[in-house]
């Protein structure tokens, strides 16, 4: 079976809160506690080794799978789209909800600038034909936490059409390689975020929160141009970077921030496309990826046995992690979409159309927005590879741990080691040190500081490296003292006195004249057996270069 | 009251005609003067009147907006006097003002002087009780409050002629402003790209006072406009001549009652003596605007009443067997028929495969007769002189024998096509029918020159010399209260 099976190789954490049936809801408990597992979630994308579907084996069954996204981000805004309210996560129930965010009868919408320049930003920053003019149309469905009956969108013209995203996804046994890919951008549309049910089953009791409600959502529609649950995520994860550094949202989606819907189906290449599922609820870039393949996989399975597929709604259950057909959603929605009639068209302009003595306060120009972008994440990486000599692929993994970029960058400005050696430190101790205790880099107990002075140490040859692994580890262990304090306290500096490492080379050949003997044999390798015995007798606190130097000296003589 | 069956009384209690108190003292003193029959063996007048208060209440617990409309607020804070809410048909859908859960609200020309007279020579002998007059409506309460002098002004709303076309029925002045001048924030809304708040007054220059304190861009309404209000003080014409009258002869329908008319061209005739030029001219899209109207009345209408789901405020039924469920019966309960029946036909109207052929298409039509607007005002006329209404107020019997579509299809026939194009128009009492019932003439102006329509309506207004309404008859004891008033209304005119 030559199926683009994807799975992920270590068993899930369960770490991602309940999701119930539209959109993230959130424990009420811990807000800090979903907050580090998020960061954790969204990284471990760059890390888990994976099969990939992109070339599927020839043969008669081969499939190609098509995935296109629907992503749902919320602006990052003091106030909500069109009503006056503050935009708050986990404020009490109901609090945050004015007049018109309850849909009181005779309220009416007053569009949020702010809103309007995240989303120009970001239809910039993703490469999108910005529209002088847009439309705001109802979209009409009957729900507990909607209180309009519609939403406030943006069906027939929105404000941004027709970008590209480019994302990289690392390939190889050693994930080394990396293949640079674009995803086209359909569209970016202005509208409201519902509110929340929480459903109290025991009471049989839906409870509406409203705090949510009418908080403005930037709509980025992804085309199909996927073909996995590793490249949908990995471009989630660039759409992610590119938001915050923009900060038109803070995408995180353990907060529900960044919420992702996708579009799957199954084809045989050089056929028109299968009929398409979309996968609702997907709150995680690792449960976004993990659903995606299974969707394919099940769709797969079903055509070959002879199945079809429907075109319907389902969602991912991560607790079985399979994704199952969403009851309220059976049966053909009309939305009965109709213009918006309370707002005005959304006009907007640039520098050769503003209007001679507008009202800076009532227009917005969309060539002082572009001036006003800030640096974007794959710009900072190709800093990184030119400044540092980084590979391509530690410059990913730089950027989407969320902190760690920030952290390298502290410890480069306090050290006087190589770039390189900085790197590997960060990527592959550190990172390795909080990947095994499952923490955010914000919680490391290791600060960039305590890294540079350690590896200042190692720079002047005052500690070997095996030395520096073990302050290392003892620095995680025991925050507060500082390198220096652990390399005295544990004797870890490396031996300076040579007639004492003279007498110890000596006293371990006399030991072992077995190994001395093969080596006098011809036998290469014994030498470093000879070393490792010294080392051992220095307590790893000798330079292995000097003791072997000392060794030969030695024989020879 | 007490003669009644329960269901009637019932009645009587929802809409408001007895409190549930007043019922309950005449059962009491009823009890009391029959004590004879030895029907009680107690009587619990304090726990019946305990009982009969917090009745009361429960009858009060309707919505209750927690916010002014902007265009209360705006008359508050100019010190004007709230006296209370006026009656209407549910949700402004209706053209008489007898479709509201408050009961129907009567004309008080029924009660009138000059109506009663003419009733009098004519050998019909029916039952007073049953013989009123409608309103029109479907602001009905707000034209009969100004008509009865009980207010100075009132608001209305006017969608497709709700102000205006009581204001004809009532012998009032009803102005429908531009749209946009006046903002919409707090007006519960029938159809947002048409709803006016209205105004509604006894003369055109206090409705151009009452504008004045309206008019204005709101940062709530962002289909308010920006620019700077002019001034809304009137003028006194003294010469018309420059004037350009347009009598669109779409208008002239067979429906038309002949006295309706005949009043039409006499006004025509005057503007034309006093030197006006006055034109015939074609808007050449009227006969498809009233199913256009529809079309676009009731798709916005199945919008807007989406919110009224029973969860956040406002009546909610008893059902909680699920979320859908209790909509349902909510919205089952909640509107009466006409409401149910447009969200219906909205509905209809905005599904995917009717959409274009349907919504567009009416779309469509309303653009052309937004048009033939423009064509004529550009052709050089200045204001269009149309009826208000088909004929003078009916009786309520009368009116209820037709279905409330077909009454608003001909009630709003020369009034939503103005709404459909956004401008500015009002309903100046012109005279009384034969029956001793006022006849309304509607002036139509360009859009945003609201000062020049209301200014030629002034004019208008002085040369007609509208008889007031004699109420004191049947005002009993308030009489010498209208004396006094009707001797400083007369000597203004």
């Amino acid at each position: 079976m030559a199926a683009p099976v994807l799975r992920w190789c270590c068993p899930a954490r369960r770490w991602i809160l309940a999701n119930i049936d539209r959109g993230p809801r959130h424990g009420r408990g811990a807000p800090t506690g979903s907050r580090s597992s998020g960061k954790r979630g969204q990284s471990s994308v760059a890390q888990q080794p994976l099969v990939t579907a992109q070339k599927p084996r020839k043969g008669e069954h081969q499939w190609a799978a098509v995935v296109g996204l629907e992503i749902h981000a919320q602006i990052s805004s003091n106030s909500k789209l069109f009503s006056g309210s503050q935009v708050h996560f986990a404020a009490p129930p109901n609090s945050l909800v004015s007049f018109f965010d309850a849909s009181l009868p005779g309220t009416l919408p007053v569009l949020n600038r702010r809103c309007v320049e995240a989303a120009v930003m970001t239809g910039l920053a993703l490469n999108c034909h910005i529209n002088k003019k847009s439309l705001f149309d109802r979209k009409h469905y009957f729900y507990a936490d909607l209180p309009a009956g519609y939403q406030i969108t943006q069906q027939r013209l929105p404000i941004a059409v027709k970008g590209s995203l480019a994302y990289s996804v690392c390939v190889g046994k050693k994930r080394s390689q990396v293949i640079n890919k674009t995803v086209r951008i359909k569209q970016i549309q202005l509208e409201q975020d519902s509110g929340k049910s929480l459903h109290d089953d025991l009471r049989s009791q839906t409870l509406i929160d409203l705090n949510r409600a009418g908080v403005g959502l930037l709509e980025v529609v992804l085309e199909p141009d996927m073909s996995c649950g590793e490249e949908a995520a990995t471009a989630v994860r660039e759409l992610q970077l590119i938001l915050q550094a923009l900060g038109t949202s803070q995408a995180n989606m353990a907060e529900g921030q960044l919420r992702v819907d996708a579009n799957i189906s199954v084809h045989r290449p050089g056929e028109p496309l299968g009929v398409r599922t979309e996968v609702k609820n997907l709150n995680s870039a690792r449960f976004l990826a993990k659903a995606i393949d299974y969707e394919i996989q099940r769709q797969i399975e079903e055509l070959e046995n002879g199945g079809e597929i429907l075109n319907e709604t389902r969602s991912f259950d991560y607790k079985l992690g399979c994704t199952v057909p969403m009851r309220d959603k059976e049966g053909k929605q009309d939305y009965r979409f109709i213009p918006e009639p309370n707002l005005p068209p959304l006009l907007l302009y640039d520098s050769a159309s503003l209007p001679a003595g507008a009202d800076p306060q009532q227009v917005i120009n969309i060539d002082q927005l572009r001036e006003q972008l800030p640096e974007l994440p794959s710009v900072t990486r190709e800093k990184l590879v030119q400044q540092y000599g980084m590979l391509p692929e530690h410059s990913l993994t730089l950027l989407n741990e969320v902190g760690l970029l920030e952290f390298f960058q502290n410890v480069m400005k306090e050290t006087r080691a190589e770039p390189k050696k900085v790197t590997s430190w960060v990527l592959n101790t550190f990172l390795g040190f909080l990947k095994q205790q499952n923490l955010a880099v914000s919680e490391s107990p290791v600060t960039p500081s305590a890294l540079a002075e350690l590896l200042n140490l190692l720079d002047q040859k005052a500690i070997s490296s095996a030395a520096a692994k073990k302050v290392f580890e003892e620095l995680w262990r025991s925050g507060g003292k500082t390198p220096a304090q652990i390399v005295s306290e544990k004797r870890l500096e490396l031996m300076q006195d040579q007639e004492a490492l003279e007498q110890l080379c000596q006293a371990t050949m006399e030991e072992h004249p077995q190994v001395v003997m093969d080596l006098k044999k011809g036998n290469p390798r014994a030498i470093n057996k000879l070393i490792g015995l010294v080392r051992k007798a220095t307590l790893s606190r000798a330079d292995p270069t000097m003791i072997k130097e000392m060794l030969e000296k030695q024989l020879s003589s | 009251m007490l003669g009644r069956t329960l269901r009637e009384v019932s009645a009587a209690l929802k809409q408001g005609q007895i409190t549930p108190t007043e019922l309950c003292l005449k059962c009491l003193s009823l009890i009391k003067k029959t004590k004879f029959l030895n029907a009680y063996i107690t009587v619990s007048e304090e726990v019946a009147l305990k009982q009969a208060e917090e009745s009361e209440k429960r009858y009060k617990k309707g919505y209750v907006p927690p916010y002014n409309a902007t265009v209360v607020q705006k008359l508050l804070d100019q010190g004007a006097l709230l006296m209370g809410k006026t009656n209407l048909d549910e949700f402004a859908m209706g053209s008489g003002s007898t479709d509201g859960i408050f009961g129907p609200v009567k004309n008080p020309w029924s009660y009138s002087k000059q109506y009663r007279e003419k009733r009098k020579q004519k050998p019909h002998g029916e039952n007073e009780e049953t013989n009123w007059l409608i309103t029109g409506g479907s602001s009905g309460g707000s034209a009969a409050a100004v008509s009865a002098f009980t207010c100075f002004a009132a608001l209305g709303s006017d969608t497709g002629g709700s102000t205006r076309n009581p204001a004809a029925h009532c012998g009032v002045v009803g102005l429908k402003p531009s749209y946009g001048l006046v903002s919409r924030h707090g007006l519960i809304p029938l159809v947002n790209s048409m709803d006016v708040p209205g105004i509604l007054t006894r003369c055109v220059d206090d409705a151009a006072t009452v504008l004045g304190v309206l008019a204005g861009h709101d940062c709530k309404d962002s289909t308010t406009v920006q620019d700077p209000v002019k001034s809304f003080i009137l003028p006194s014409l003294t010469d018309v001549s420059k004037l350009c009258i347009g009598i669109p002869k779409e208008y002239l329908v067979p429906e038309l009652s002949s006295e309706v008319q005949s009043l039409w061209s006499k006004a025509a005739k005057l503007f034309e003596s006093e030197g006006a030029k006055v034109i015939e001219v074609s808007l050449p899209h009227t006969s498809y605007s009233i199913v256009c109207y529809h079309v676009l009345c009731t798709s916005e209408v199945a919008s807007n009443m989406a919110r009224f789901d029973g969860l956040e405020y406002g009546h909610r039924c008893d059902i909680n067997v699920s979320t859908e469920a209790m909509y349902a019966a909510t919205r089952r309960e909640g509107f009466n028929d006409v409401v149910r029946g447009r969200i219906l036909s909205g509905n209809f109207f905005l599904l995917k495969e009717n959409y274009e052929n349907y919504f567009i298409k009416a779309q469509k039509v309303r653009r052309l007769i937004a048009n033939d607007f423009v064509n004529v005002f550009n052709s050089g006329v200045d204001v269009l002189l149309t009826p208000t209404t088909l004929s003078e107020a009916v009786p309520y019997m009368e009116f209820i024998k037709e279905d409330n579509r077909t009454r608003s299809a001909q009630g709003d026939i020369f009034t939503q096509a103005v709404n459909m194009a956004g401008l500015p128009a009002v309903s100046v009492p012109m005279a009384l029918s034969n029956q001793g019932l006022p006849i309304g003439l509607q002036f139509i102006g360009r859009a945003f020159c609201d000062q020049q329509l209301l200014t030629v309506a002034k004019w208008f207004e002085k040369q007609v010399q509208f008889p007031v309404i004699q109420l004191q008859e049947i005002m009993g004891d308030c009489s010498s209260v209208f004396e006094n008033d009707l001797a400083s209304v007369s000597l203004k005119q």
